[in-house]
C-alpha cells in the first residue's frame, strides 16, 4: 500500500471537488461502453446456483441463469422445445424408460469437456430429496441412469408427462459434477461456472453482475463480448437508467412510461405477450359455494375496458387459464361480459345493487402494473351487478402463506405464471385441490385433474385439459383477467428478441 | 460521561441486543408470510413442504428455533441465509462497510452545509436575507432523503445526466482492493482513479440523505449560536471591541457546539435508516439495499442479522455521541 502523502491528498481533494464537472466535459461517462451490453434489470440475484432455494424458482431470474448455464432442453421464443445441452430425448414405446443424447463438444466455462455424466450427476443431485431442489418432485421421477458413449437411458419410476418440458425450465440446469465436487456449494457460489454462452466475471451483489463470452460456447457466439446486469429494482431508477443513456436495455416499466420512453429519439419499444396472466383466485368458501354468484362476478367484468383504460391495451383479455399460445388454449371458450346476466344470476339468489351480496378481495398494491386500481375497478363493476366488495390489501408473502393454507379470502387477485406453457402447470395446479398453490379445493375438479396428471397419450391429456377448462368457464370457479404484455425498451441499433415466457436474454441481443 | 457511566452503559449493551433479537424473532414469525410458502413448487405435496420446512430448520417449535440461532450467534454464527444461501455474518461483513462508507460521506456533506447555513444565518441575524436562509433550511426537512433521492435523480440523472444514478461502481472497473471499504481503501492505497469513480457514484445518495441532515444541524446549531451569541461573555466580547465574526467563531461556536452534537448526533441513527430506501432508489449496495430484498423474501436468518447490526450500529453511535459531547463540554467531565 503506498503512503499517503500532503500532495496526493490535496490531489484527491481537488479531483472529487473537480468531479461533476469532469464527468459532464467528458459527455460520455453515463454512456454505456461500446462492445458491451447494458440491462438494467428488475430483480437482484440472490444465489447462482439455478437448482437450490428460492431464486430457483423465481421465474424472473432465469435470464440470468440461461445466460450462465445451459438448460438440458432449449427453448425458442415462441414456447416450442429446441436441442439444448441434449440433441435428443424421449421416451420408449410403453413410458417406462427415457433416453437422452448428450451434445459432444460442449464446454464447462474452465474448459473441460461437459459429459454425460455431468447431465447424471445433475439430474440425481435435482431428484435427491435432501439437496433442496424445489422441483424434485418432478426429477425423482426418473431413475437408475445408465450411459452408453453419449446416451444415457433412465427408468422411469412414475410417469410425469411433462418431465421434458421442466427440463427447459426452472432447475432444469446442467451443473458441472467434477468442479461442483471440489469446490462444493459455498465455492460455487463464490465462482460459478456454467457451460452456457456466458460465463460469470464479476459480481456485486445488489450491484451488478458482468459476464464474458465463452469463447467454447457450442451455439452461436454472442454479439456482446461483455454484458452487464445492472440491479436497478425500482421501476423509477430503471427509466432514469434509460433516459440517462446508463443502460441499453430495460423490461418491467410502467406503460405510461414505456410509451413515453419509446417516443424518444435514440430509444425504440417492443412489446410482446408473455407467458403470464393476471387472474382471481376464487375460494370455495361462503358466498362462492353458489355457482350464480360465481358467474355472476366473472360476467360483470368488463375485462377489455380495464386493458384498455388501464394498462393502456397492453394486455389480452382471456377467459381461462390457458393463454394464446399455451398447448391447452381453446379460443372457443368464452366468457361474456354481461352485466345485465350477471345481475339476473344474482337475483336467482335473492342478491341485487340494493341487498348485494357481501365479500372480500384481496390483492397486492404496486407488485404488477395497476393492479390495485383494477381491482378497484372490478369492484366497481361488480357494485353495479350486486356484488359489495371490500379490497384488502397484502403483501405478496401473505398471498402465499395463505394460499399454502387454504386460507385466501372468497376471492384474491394474483398473476400466475407458465413459462413453459402446458396446462398442468397453469389449470393443473392452480386448480387441483391437493396442490398446495389451488384456492378451489371442489372435488368436481379433483375428479377431472387428477386422471391427468398420469395420461400418457398427449393428445388425450391436453384434449382432457381443455375440457376441464371449458367446465370451470361453466363453472365460475376462477376468474381469469388478461395475459400480460412486456415493454421492453432498448436503444436504437439493437435486435431484441422478445421471449414468449418474458426472458430477456443476452445472448439474442445483437446489433441491428 | 463518567468512566463509571460508561461501564453502566457497556454493561446494558448485551441485554439491548437480547431484547432486540427477541423483539425481531418472534415478530418474523407472529406477522403473515412464510419463507417456506414462497418456496413452494407447483405439485408439491404436503411431505415436500414438511421436507423444506425441515431443512431450514422452521419444523421446530419458535423457543427451540430461537435457542438453536441465539447459541449460533453467540458463537459468532448468524446462521444461512434462506434466499441468499451464504452465511449471514458474511453477507453482512461484505455489504455493511458500502453503507458505512455512505453514511459517513453523508455526514460528512450534512455536517458542512449545515454549519455553513447556521453560520449564514446567525450572521444575517435579524436581516431579510435570515428569512432566505431559515426559508431554505425549512424547505430541505420539509423533504425526507427518500423525496430527495428521486428529485436527485431526475436531475442529475436525467435532466442534467452528470452522474451516474446506480451502483456503488462502475462495472467496467475491476477494483482487486483487499477489503470492502472500497473508498477508504483506495485513498489509503493512493488509487484516486477508483476513489474518484466510487465517488462519483456515491454523491447523489450521500446527498440525498445530507439534505435532510444538513438542515437539522443547521437549525439546531443556529439556534444555539443565537442563544450563545445572547449570553453575557459574548456581549461583553463584543464591548471590548472584538468583532462579530471573531467571536462568533473563537467563542459562540464551541459552546453552542455542545447541543448541536448531542442532538445531532443521535439523529445519525436516522440518517442510517434512511439509507434503506435511498439505497434502493440508487441501487447501491449497502445493507439496506439488502434489507428490502431481505423483508420481501421473508428471509428471516437474513432480517435477524440486519437488525442485530442496525442495534449495535445505533447503540455505537449514541455511544460515541455522548463520548464526543464528554470531551466537548467540561462540565460533563469534571462535574
Amino acid at each position: 500500500m503506498s503512503s499517503l502523502s500532503r500532495r496526493s491528498l490535496l490531489q484527491f481533494a481537488g479531483g472529487a471537488a473537480a468531479l461533476p464537472l469532469v464527468s459532464g466535459l467528458n459527455g460520455g461517462a453515463l454512456a454505456a461502453t461500446p462492445g458491451t451490453l447494458t440491462i438494467a434489470y428488475n430483480v437482484n440475484l440472490p444465489s447462482f446456483d439455478p437448482t437450490v432455494g428460492l431464486s430457483a424458482v423465481n421465474p424472473t431470474i432465469q435470464s440470468i441463469y440461461q445466460a450462465v448455464f445451459d438448460p438440458f432442453i432449449g427453448q425458442a421464443p415462441d414456447l416450442s422445445f429446441k436441442p439444448g445441452i441434449l440433441t435428443k430425448w424421449g421416451w420408449n414405446e410403453d413410458r417406462s424408460k427415457i433416453t437422452l443424447d448428450v451434445r459432444k463438444g460442449a464446454t464447462w466455462h474452465d474448459g473441460s469437456p461437459v459429459t454425460p455424466e455431468d447431465v447424471v450427476w445433475s439430474l440425481t443431485r435435482a431428484a435427491d430429496p435432501k439437496g433442496g431442489n424445489p422441483i424434485q418432485f418432478v426429477w425423482s421421477k426418473v431413475g437408475n441412469y445408465k450411459i452408453d458413449g453419449n446416451t444415457i437411458t433412465g427408468d422411469v419410476l412414475e410417469f410425469e408427462p411433462t418431465l421434458f418440458k421442466w427440463m427447459a425450465f426452472l432447475t432444469g440446469y446442467i451443473l458441472p459434477k467434477s468442479y461442483y465436487e471440489k469446490v462444493g456449494a459455498e465455492g460455487f457460489e463464490k465462482a460459478p461456472i456454467g457451460s452456457g454462452p456466458y460465463k460469470v466475471d464479476a459480481f456485486e451483489r445488489n450491484a451488478f453482475l458482468r459476464l464474458k463470452a465463452h469463447s467454447g460456447y457450442w451455439g452461436p457466439k454472442p454479439a456482446f463480448e461483455t454484458v452487464v446486469f445492472k440491479f436497478i429494482t425500482d421501476s423509477t431508477s430503471r427509466v432514469a437508467e434509460m433516459e440517462s443513456g446508463g443502460s441499453d436495455l430495460t423490461f418491467e416499466i410502467p406503460y405510461e412510461e414505456f410509451d413515453r420512453l419509446k417516443a424518444k429519439p435514440g430509444l425504440a419499444g417492443q412489446t410482446k405477450p408473455v407467458s403470464d396472466i393476471a387472474m382471481i383466485f376464487l375460494t370455495d368458501i361462503d358466498p362462492m359455494l353458489d355457482r350464480n354468484v360465481r358467474l355472476a362476478a366473472n360476467h360483470a367484468i368488463d375485462k377489455k375496458s380495464i386493458v384498455d383504460r388501464l394498462l393502456k391495451g397492453y394486455g389480452v383479455p382471456i377467459a381461462t387459464l390457458e393463454a394464446p399460445g399455451y398447448a391447452a388454449f381453446d379460443p372457443s371458450i368464452k366468457v361474456a361480459y354481461d352485466p345485465e346476466l350477471a345481475k339476473s344470476l344474482l337475483a336467482k339468489s335473492g342478491y341485487s345493487p340494493e341487498k348485494p351480496v357481501k365479500f372480500t378481495i384481496q390483492t397486492t398494491r404496486g407488485f404488477k402494473p395497476k393492479d390495485y386500481e383494477m381491482i378497484q375497478a372490478i369492484v366497481g363493476m361488480w357494485r353495479k351487478v350486486g356484488i359489495d366488495a371490500t379490497i384488502e390489501v397484502y403483501e405478496i408473502a401473505k398471498h402465499f402463506e395463505l394460499r399454502a393454507r387454504h386460507a385466501l379470502a372468497p376471492a384474491a387477485f394474483y398473476n400466475w405464471g407458465n413459462a413453459i406453457g402446458d396446462p398442468s402447470t397453469s389449470t393443473g395446479f392452480a386448480m387441483f385441490g391437493p396442490s398446495p398453490h389451488c384456492a378451489w379445493k371442489g372435488k368436481d375438479l379433483v375428479e377431472r385433474i387428477g386422471p391427468l396428471w398420469g395420461e400418457k397419450d398427449e393428445a388425450k391429456r391436453i384434449a382432457g385439459y381443455k375440457a376441464v377448462d371449458k367446465y370451470i368457464a361453466e363453472e365460475g370457479e376462477v376468474i381469469p383477467l388478461f395475459q400480460y404484455v412486456q415493454p421492453i425498451i432498448h436503444k436504437k441499433g439493437l435486435k431484441v428478441v422478445s421471449q414468449s415466457n418474458g426472458m430477456i436474454l443476452p445472448q439474442l441481443v445483437t446489433p441491428a | 460521561m463518567r468512566w463509571g457511566e460508561l461501564i453502566r452503559r457497556l454493561v446494558l449493551v448485551p441485554p439491548t441486543l437480547f431484547g432486540v433479537a427477541v423483539i425481531v424473532f418472534v415478530l418474523l414469525r407472529v406477522v403473515p408470510g412464510d419463507p417456506i410458502a414462497m418456496m413452494i413448487p407447483p405439485g408439491a405435496s404436503e411431505a415436500d413442504i414438511g421436507r423444506l420446512r425441515a431443512l431450514y430448520g422452521l419444523d421446530q417449535p419458535i423457543l427451540q428455533q430461537f435457542a438453536t440461532w441465539l447459541g449460533q450467534v453467540a458463537s459468532g454464527d448468524f446462521g444461512r441465509s434462506i434466499s441468499v444461501r451464504q452465511r449471514v455474518l458474511e453477507l453482512l461483513l461484505a455489504r455493511l462497510p458500502a453503507t458505512i462508507e455512505l453514511a459517513l460521506l453523508a455526514t460528512m456533506i450534512a455536517v458542512v452545509l449545515g454549519v455553513v447555513a447556521a453560520l449564514a444565518g446567525i450572521l444575517l441575524r435579524g436581516r431579510r436575507a435570515e428569512w432566505i436562509v431559515d426559508g431554505g433550511i425549512g424547505m430541505l426537512l420539509a423533504i425526507p432523503d427518500f423525496l430527495w433521492a428521486l428529485i436527485l435523480l431526475l436531475l442529475f440523472g436525467v435532466l442534467i445526466p452528470l452522474l451516474p444514478i446506480s451502483g456503488r461502481i462502475d462495472p467496467e472497473i475491476d477494483l482487486n482492493l483487499r477489503s470492502n471499504f472500497y473508498l477508504i481503501e483506495s485513498v489509503l492505497a493512493g488509487r484516486f482513479d477508483i476513489a474518484f469513480a466510487l465517488l462519483h457514484h456515491m454523491i447523489l445518495p450521500a446527498v440525498a440523505l445530507a439534505l435532510p441532515f444538513a438542515a437539522l444541524v443547521a437549525r439546531l446549531l443556529k439556534a444555539s449560536l443565537a442563544e450563545a451569541e445572547d449570553q453575557d461573555y459574548a456581549q461583553i466580547a463584543r464591548a471590548r471591541g472584538y468583532s462579530r465574526p471573531n467571536i462568533l467563531l473563537h467563542e459562540v461556536f464551541p459552546n453552542a457546539l455542545i447541543p448541536t452534537v448531542a442532538l445531532g448526533g443521535v439523529q445519525v441513527t436516522l440518517l442510517l435508516g434512511g439509507t434503506v430506501l435511498v439505497e434502493r432508489i440508487f441501487s447501491y449496495e449497502g445493507i439496506g439495499n439488502m434489507a428490502i430484498d431481505a423483508v420481501i423474501n421473508r428471509d428471516f436468518p437474513l432480517i435477524q442479522g440486519l437488525v442485530l447490526t442496525f442495534a449495535v450500529l445505533f447503540i455505537a453511535l449514541n455511544l460515541v455521541v455522548d463520548l464526543v459531547v464528554t470531551m466537548l463540554d467540561p462540565r460533563l467531565r469534571y462535574g
